[in-house]
């Protein structure tokens, strides 16, 4: 009987550590989803607030417009509707800031009750016309037709140049900048901390004697376990200045920064993975170099190296990826200009751009889907990155 | 020509000494320079006091309260989820497709990037179940962020366990679960210590997951509940260095905090060293 107890405690205990091996593919699947549940949506949407309307005169054969288009219109960069596929008419922009241009104040009336039919005016004398305004001050019956905007599209998003998610009336979603800047910090940041850590972890494995080396791996251990935030505070404090100093910058808050930064952040990671890969050469593949006359730095270059290359390139993947999901450190010293990056200005990362703006984004709005738009092409660029890692790691093993 | 390659090998050892010595002396003038300028803001009332004067003056008390509060509660969560898995993996799991795949899966949670954690329990917890900003929606963030750290660490540690003991105890005629309870877990359990400690003390620092599930911009009182915001110190120092209301004047609050949160790394890292050395063979972590 008390055998029968036995099993069945032991067949429940199995089930509830069977369902806990689970979470973390359950947490994997579940990061996708809502990733995807929250940020697909943004495809589906028109980057227009909600309490706008833009109308166009009822002549006018363009009914569709992109929201960079757009932006050249209201940035006044082009100003015929020849551009956008429509008649040779000059475009007339009429909006709440540029009424007073067209019309006097005592026109629109003392609590501006007018501009409905003012707006209507305006429509019908100009066949270029193009009038945005919000909700309440549209007329009920407008004289013009209203201009449909294109959904966001994905390659408008990817390719996109302008990042403005806030900008009135129409939201600009490029996020050709973030990534560019993504990559350029991380990329400079590694090409930093690749000579360096791969030096140190040659010297560590294979130069240093084992008192040294035994003081030093720990300690280089511990320094990967101090908090981003700190090296962020570092970095501003003592790193933002210097760099201002030395290359004579306006200002020290640089893509260069962040990847400085970035570069000492790294370092830890790539070291221990690499002298972990190093020291696991065997002793007699190395002892039948130095047998055949070799010498130690020979035998360095020729055998240990290539024997743990796939080792140490998993240590450099890690810290690419480590790199690119950066957030708080990089949000601190890049300067966040969410412009073409370029290497001595202010550039912006996609972490950072996620942190810095997702506080201020209505849950649900444009610009909160758009944060995590973002935040999938983040994730896949990591995933695939983690993916590889593995991928060396286990071509290592079968060898 | 021997001598040659002497030379070579001279200049070679001799230049990664000196980058090395670079390498080691750029992560140790970092520790020094925020110790230096940190220790000597530490003093009772700021480790005791709340701030005052738009966070200029005082103390830091909530924010070390509220870090302490995520470091329990992320644990309370992800410890004993963590060993479970680990067990199962180590003990019950044979190797298969579902061992790989969960293996695989943990090492990518182990490298999604710490906002995409923050994004997903805003996500998940905070809007979906309704926590709101909370203790209980950080911690399980932070809970989920930590677990591949505790799934390996314990992993490892389960493995150092020498297969010998468990055959010894099934020959005695122990089930496969007296046998894990019994003999698998005791010993293994300082490493299993380590990884806790060490887990803790990454969570002490994450900024990112917190940002949008817990972490309060000035909260000068203590929380009383699982759904209380609190202050967090990683936030706090991101807060006094870049958007305070006086940055110049915060400056030294800012010094003393970054000496906090890195004494609290270093404490625990020794802490772990220490079990490590006294009980078991070294756990590697990644």
């Amino acid at each position: 009987m008390k055998r029968k107890w036995f099993k069945i405690i032991e067949k429940g205990v199995e089930s509830v550590l069977f369902t806990s091996s689970l979470t973390t593919s359950i947490t994997v699947i579940l990061i996708v989803i809502f990733l995807f549940s929250e940020g697909i949506g943004l495809f589906f949407s028109k980057p227009i607030d909600k309490d706008s309307i833009i109308g166009i005169s009822k002549q006018n054969t363009v009914s569709k417009l992109s929201s960079a288009q757009l932006n050249h219109i209201f940035n006044q960069d082009l100003t015929n509707w020849k551009a956008f596929g429509g008649k040779n008419d000059s475009i007339q922009l009429l909006s709440i800031n540029n009424i007073g241009d067209y019309f006097a104040e005592e026109e629109l009336g003392s609590s501006f009750e007018n501009i409905p039919n003012k707006i209507n005016e305006f429509v019908q004398k100009h066949p270029g016309a193009i009038v945005s305004f919000s909700k309440t001050y549209m007329p009920k019956q407008f004289a013009g037709k209203l201009l449909e905007i294109n959904n966001v599209g994905v390659w408008e998003f990817l390719s996109g140049k302008l990042w403005y998610p806030t900008a009135q009336p129409v939201a600009q979603l490029g996020v050709l900048p973030l990534i560019l800047g993504t990559v350029l910090v991380s990329l400079v940041a590694i090409l930093m901390a690749l000579p360096l850590s791969i030096a140190c972890a040659i010297y560590l494995a294979e130069v240093a004697n084992s008192k040294i080396r035994n003081i030093l791996k720990p300690l280089i251990e511990l320094l990967a376990g101090i908090p981003s935030v700190v090296y962020g505070f570092f970095g501003l404090i003592v790193i933002v200045p210097e760099v201002q100093r030395i290359f004579n910058l306006p200002v020290g808050e640089t893509a260069f920064t962040g990847s400085i930064v970035l570069a000492i952040m790294a370092l830890p990671t790539i070291i221990t993975v690499a002298e972990d890969a190093l020291r696991s050469v065997p002793r007699s593949t190395k002892e039948a170099s130095l047998a055949l006359g070799a010498t130690h730095w020979q035998t360095i270059v020729r055998v240990c190296i290539p024997t743990a290359k796939s080792g140490i390139a998993a240590g450099i993947i890690l810290g690419i990826g480590r790199a690119i999901g950066e957030t708080m450190a990089v949000l601190m010293v890049t300067g966040n200009a969410s412009t073409m990056p370029s290497l001595f200005a202010p550039a912006r990362t996609i972490p950072a751009t996620i942190a810095a703006e997702l506080g201020e984004a209505p849950s649900g709005g444009l610009h909160f889907k758009a944060l995590f738009a973002l935040s999938i092409i983040l994730f896949i660029i990591t995933f695939g990155i983690n993916l590889s890692v593995s991928y060396v790691k286990n071509k290592n093993k079968s060898n | 020509m021997a001598s040659k390659k002497r030379i070579q090998q001279a200049l070679a050892f001799g230049l990664f000494r000196i980058v090395s010595l670079i390498v080691v002396g750029i992560l140790f003038s970092i520790l020094f320079f925020i110790t230096i300028r940190g220790i000597g803001v530490i003093n009772w009332t700021f480790i005791t006091a709340m701030p005052e004067d738009g966070m200029t003056a005082g103390g830091i008390f909530p924010a070390i309260v509220g870090t302490l509060c995520l470091m329990i509660g992320s644990m309370i969560f992800a410890f004993p989820v963590g060993v479970m898995s680990a067990v199962y993996l180590n003990e019950y799991m044979k190797d298969s497709w579902l061992k790989r795949f969960v293996s695989m899966m943990t090492d990518n949670l182990a490298g999604v990037p710490s906002i995409v954690f923050g994004l997903f329990g805003m996500a998940l917890f905070v809007n979906k179940l309704g926590f709101g900003d909370s203790i209980l929606a950080g911690s399980l963030t932070l809970g989920l962020l930590s677990l591949p750290v505790i799934i390996r660490t314990t992993e490892e540690a389960l493995k150092t366990v020498d297969d010998s003991l468990r055959i010894g105890s099934y020959a005695l005629g122990a089930t496969k679960l007296q046998t894990i309870r019994r003999v698998v877990l005791p010993i293994a359990f300082p490493n299993i210590m380590t990884g806790l400690i060490l887990s803790m003390s990454r969570v002490s620092g994450e900024t990112a997951p917190i940002l949008f599930t817990v972490a309060a911009y000035f909260l000068p009182k203590l929380p009383t509940g699982w759904h209380d915001q609190v202050m967090a110190l990683p936030y706090h120092l991101y807060v006094l260095t870049t958007s305070g209301t006086n940055m110049e004047a915060a400056r030294p609050m800012a010094y003393g905090t970054a000496f906090v949160l890195i004494v609290i790394v270093l404490l625990f890292n020794l802490l772990a060293n220490i079990i490590r050395k006294h009980f078991g063979r070294k756990v590697k972590m990644n």
